[in-house]
């Protein structure tokens, strides 16, 4: 890497590669030489299975500016997805 | 019309603590002898850039070798190999050098070899060009091309990168060759400067040269990066050099 701009955060959930579906383990984002999108660097973000091939994974390459738009979008929706749950009526929970 | 031919394939080469590897060789065919250059990848990977270019070194009359620094990652396109590799946190350089000491070995193993070794990288190969010229006493020549973070501040070491590669300045064994973009931002201007001054401060053997309406990686043709006008001078500065210090 020329940058030194990565995070690697554990990930539990799902992906769908190539090849379909498979588990999660970790989300990896950086801003680095993105391989396709026309761009001298990208906001790159790969979700992966640490123990699977490396063509197993899925793979972006955004702008910086998309990149901000996703980030609100997702704080968005988790705050809303945190209400929801807060509401949620769970058997034995009071 | 003089015939020209070369020979490109894939092999597998002793890298760090003799773990075998693969490396893409290419070389015109005939007795030689050919100067030997190793070029070390970029972050990018063991990719398509390295295949045409270390063709294009055996068009010049190289014996060439580009090793697969992400070998151990596994098997798999380029861009999802650097992947993978990005996601365990890169390559240790400790593994790079002793990596890229089996690639120069094989250099000086082949019956074509003139006897003289370059190691030529670009971006994190570039990086790790220096940092390999300075551990070792196996090679004649270097050329780094923009190498990201030889200048390293304390918050980017790591266990993988436990030392800045500027403070191994003084080891460097052999002439060095620079070029470096003047809006590249890995490195910056002021780290080349820096760079620079530790060379000049212990008297070692080298030649920079900074572009302006260039960044970083200008050689890459298929990139949006690509300056046709620095790139074309900049390679007649790698033979030039390349040239004066392997011939023999």
């Amino acid at each position: 890497m020329c940058t030194s701009i990565v995070e690697i955060v554990s990930a539990d959930g799902a992906g769908k590669g190539g090849d379909g579906w498979f588990s999660l383990t970790h989300s990896v984002v950086s801003y680095d030489h993105p391989h396709h999108a026309v761009l001298e660097e990208a906001i790159t973000i790969d979700f992966v299975n640490e123990a699977l091939d490396p063509g197993t994974r899925v793979a972006v390459e955004l702008t910086l500016e998309s990149a901000k738009k996703l980030s609100g979008a997702l704080a968005r929706a988790i705050a809303a997805a945190e209400i929801e749950e807060s509401h949620r009526f769970r058997p034995g929970e009071r | 019309m003089a015939y020209e031919g070369m020979i490109a394939e894939t092999i597998s080469i002793s890298g760090d603590k003799n773990q075998p590897i693969s490396a893409y060789v290419a070389r015109p065919l005939g007795p030689g002898p050919f100067p030997g250059i190793v070029l070390i990848h970029h972050a990018p990977g063991w990719d398509e850039f390295y295949r045409e270019t270390t063709r294009r070194f055996a068009h010049h009359g190289y014996l060439a070798i580009s090793h697969n620094l992400y070998h151990r990652a596994g098997e798999g396109k380029a861009d999802d190999v650097a992947a993978k590799v990005r996601a365990e946190g890169g390559v240790p350089d400790a593994q790079v050098i002793g990596d890229t000491e089996g690639a120069v070995q094989w250099l000086r193993n082949n019956p074509t070899h003139n006897g003289k070794v370059g190691v030529w990288g670009t971006c994190s190969g570039g990086r790790q060009t220096f940092l390999y010229a300075c551990h070792t006493k196996s090679i004649d020549c270097a050329v780094e091309l923009w190498g990201g973070r030889v200048v390293m501040s304390k918050e980017e070491l790591n266990p993988k990168q436990p030392t800045s590669p500027i403070e191994f300045t003084k080891n460097l064994s052999c002439p060095l060759l620079g070029l470096f973009g003047n809006e590249d931002r890995s490195p910056t201007p002021e780290q080349v400067n820096q760079h620079e001054a530790e060379l000049k401060k212990h008297g070692k053997q080298y030649e920079f040269h900074r572009y302006d309406g260039a960044g970083h990686g200008f050689f890459y043709y298929d990139r949006p990066a690509y300056r046709i006008e620095q790139a074309l001078d900049g390679w007649q500065k790698v033979w030039t050099f390349l040239g004066k210090h392997l011939a023999k």
